[in-house]
């Protein structure tokens, strides 16, 4: 098995006709992804490389039977593309956009978990189950299928940590990015949950960074409802308080959401944290052959 | 982006909120004009990003003229660090307001409570003191209160709090008002906190926002013109105001070692392991996939417009973005400017072989390649340390 999505993912892209949306839907299709669809209003009827575009999620839904919908649009319109898809009924919603106005959000997260869709992101790399599926911009390169779940709020270090796993022999069941934005549409807690459940999967690397207490609940969860190792890592320890680094979510506000506290709470649940990606994918590597 | 006090002041006054009357000066002349035309006692307060300024001495109040200049010539150019050690912050501007007589100091705010996906409203009448001092002294004094987002926040919610936190019964309605227009204010203005600390009960028993921290979402600034044009650029840091006009994701640092990096994590990442060989990094930069030239030199340019930087680490993890054209953006980018400084480069990922390759062959002057990127933080505190 693998997570969120998994060799019966029938994919729709809503910004398939721009210019990211259709490089990188492609490379998803190239991956063995089954994209079925892509959504641009008033682009109908055209399509990219035999892909057919709907102006509506709707109606690629009905047509194709897609039943994963990934949000390539720019920020201003994504919530309301995020919101498209929930109504036209696709059961998980992957958005990669980065940008989108965190009051935009709030509507959006609730709309998705009232309705039951699995929403990953916004500003996120994606999920690649590898030899499965990808969906996103997760450079599938580097990962090879194996029992490691990688569970990120961040790109090119989740690509780093997954690189040092690939070179020490080892692969993964999943990697899911969940965003680096103050409210995305699944935590930690809810990817780890996924995880526990998913056969494949025998162990987990979570990686996180300063900003809120995503990180500081998903301890508490992990002593209280997960069974296979966890082995984290946390960015930003030399972060100073009050700036955002880069990610929209990655700040210090006064004194919480630090670095320090998030690995005080993950080891006081017997989580081991690397200092360094090399030493997470090292530790990760220990505690699988242990 | 975080808003000075008087900025959001300007911002409460158009959404109805009653604050005190003001004016803003950025020199001891302004600042002595205004407290002339407001009247006195008057109180010439700090225009700076923090909390805290009061027990700095950045908040005084002035009985007549003199008092006035006195405060506005020690205020201007004062360095103020926060409650958490933000800053040093250099006081650039002031606000000059008229002095309220109080009867009562109340706290009130509204952040994004991110952990449970909704709006948090909160009030105490134990305002002057910050929100962490009053949680502390009397957890049951703070009425914490998260909006349901299919029930919104109007009156008969407001005048709960207003009665749970036990305010004056006869400043309750104007409160539960006040917190209904702020709720207002915070969602048309994109908001991700508000707080009024104090929001005060006057001696004539009006209510009154005193102060105004403001926090607005970057991701919302399109929609809000008035809002981004508060942005002073002058301000700013150098390194900062740089990289904002030349739109790079930059945050300057105290250490010698400048830092570029692809990707946010990545980026934080390469600080963290170079301060555990000992370093001190100068600055974070996420140069995002930007491999051609003319990214990397504006980088470039920016880390070595800070003078401290003794040496700059280049952390590159490929994923779509291929090592051979990072290496060539390298290398036309040396060929432009003239560093001065070592650079250190770690690339890894697509195509690393042949973009290491090309490095070798250009043979630049100071730049030392890196397989690994603890390797390469070990190296560039070393070249650092050498300088």
């Amino acid at each position: 098995m693998s997570i969120i999505v998994g060799d019966d993912a029938k994919l729709v892209i809503s910004g398939l006709t721009g210019r990211e949306g259709t490089f990188h839907g492609l490379r998803n299709r190239d991956y063995g992804t089954d994209v079925v669809a892509g959504v641009t209003p008033k682009k109908g009827g055209q399509d990219v490389e035999g892909i057919p575009v709907f102006d509506t999620i709707a109606e690629a839904a009905a047509e194709k039977g897609a039943n994963t919908s990934m949000i390539f649009v720019p920020a201003r319109f994504a919530a309301a593309a995020i919101n498209e898809a929930i109504d036209a009924g696709v059961a998980t919603v992957i958005a990669i956009t980065e940008g989108i106005p965190v009051h935009d959000m709030i509507g959006t997260y609730w709309k998705a978990r009232e309705r039951g869709v699995r929403l990953i992101g916004p500003n996120c790399p994606g999920v690649l189950s590898p030899g499965k599926a990808n969906v996103g911009i997760i450079p599938a390169q580097f990962f090879d299928p194996g029992p490691i779940g990688v569970v990120s709020k961040s790109g090119t270090l989740t690509y780093q940590i997954g690189n040092e796993l690939k070179q020490a022999g080892q692969g993964n069941s999943s990697i899911v990015g969940i965003g680096g934005d103050p409210i995305v549409g699944s935590d930690f807690i809810d990817v780890l949950d996924l995880y526990e459940a998913d056969d494949e999967t025998e162990m987990i690397v979570m990686v996180g960074e300063i900003g809120g207490d995503a990180e500081e609940r998903a301890a508490e969860h992990i002593a209280a409802s997960i069974s296979k190792p966890v082995v984290a890592y946390i960015a930003g320890f030399t972060a100073p308080p009050g700036k955002q680094m880069g990610h929209a979510g990655a700040i210090i506000s006064g004194s919480s959401g630090t670095a320090e506290a998030k690995k005080e709470a993950l080891e006081a649940k017997g989580v081991r944290v690397g200092k360094s990606p090399t030493e997470t994918a090292q530790i990760a590597v220990e505690v699988l052959g242990s | 982006m975080d808003l000075l006090e008087y900025q959001g002041k300007q911002l409460f006054a158009r959404h109805g909120v009653p604050v005190p009357s003001g004016k803003h000066a950025k020199t001891i002349e302004e600042a002595v004009a205004a407290a002339e035309e407001i009247g006195y006692p008057c109180v010439v307060k700090a225009q700076v990003h923090i909390g805290g300024r009061g027990k700095a001495g950045g908040i005084k109040v002035a009985e007549d003229r003199d008092e006035a200049e006195q405060h506005a010539s020690a205020i201007l150019g004062m360095q103020i660090t926060g409650p958490h050690g933000e800053g040093p912050f250099e006081v650039h501007e002031l606000w000059i307001e008229e002095a309220s007589k109080i009867d009562a100091e109340y706290y009130a705010s509204i952040i994004l409570d991110r952990s449970a996906k909704k709006l948090l409203v909160m009030l105490s009448t134990m305002g002057g003191m910050n929100v962490e001092e009053i949680a502390d002294k009397d957890p049951d004094a703070l009425v914490r209160r998260h909006v349901e987002p299919a029930e919104g926040f109007g009156p008969e919610q407001a005048a709960q709090i207003a009665a749970d936190a036990g305010v004056d019964e006869d400043a309750r309605a104007e409160t539960a008002e006040m917190l209904v227009k702020l709720y207002t204010a915070f969602n048309e203005l994109d908001a991700t906190l508000i707080e009024v600390n104090p929001l005060v009960v006057t001696s004539d028993r009006r209510v009154v926002a005193l102060d105004s921290k403001t926090t607005i979402d970057n991701s919302a600034l399109y929609r809000h013109e008035d809002v981004a044009g508060f942005e002073e650029l002058s301000a700013m840091d150098p390194q900062e105001r740089m990289a904002k006009e030349k739109g790079l994701t930059y945050v300057k640092l105290d250490g010698d070692i400048g830092i570029l990096a692809n990707g946010a994590g990545l980026c934080m990442s390469t600080l963290d392991v170079v301060a555990q060989a000992g370093g001190d990094p100068a600055n974070f930069l996420d140069a995002g996939g930007g491999s051609k030239a003319d990214a990397i030199v504006a980088a470039l340019e920016v880390i070595t417009s800070d003078e401290k930087v003794k040496a700059i680490l280049f952390n590159i993890f490929g994923g779509i973005t291929r090592c051979d054209e990072i290496a060539k953006g390298i290398i036309e980018a040396a060929g432009r400017i003239d560093l001065g400084v070592p650079l250190i480069v770690r690339l890894d990922g697509t195509n690393s072989e042949e973009g290491l390759g090309l490095l070798a062959d250009a043979t630049l002057p100071d730049l030392h390649i890196e397989k690994t990127m603890l390797g390469a933080a070990a190296k560039v505190v070393e070249v650092a340390s050498q300088r």
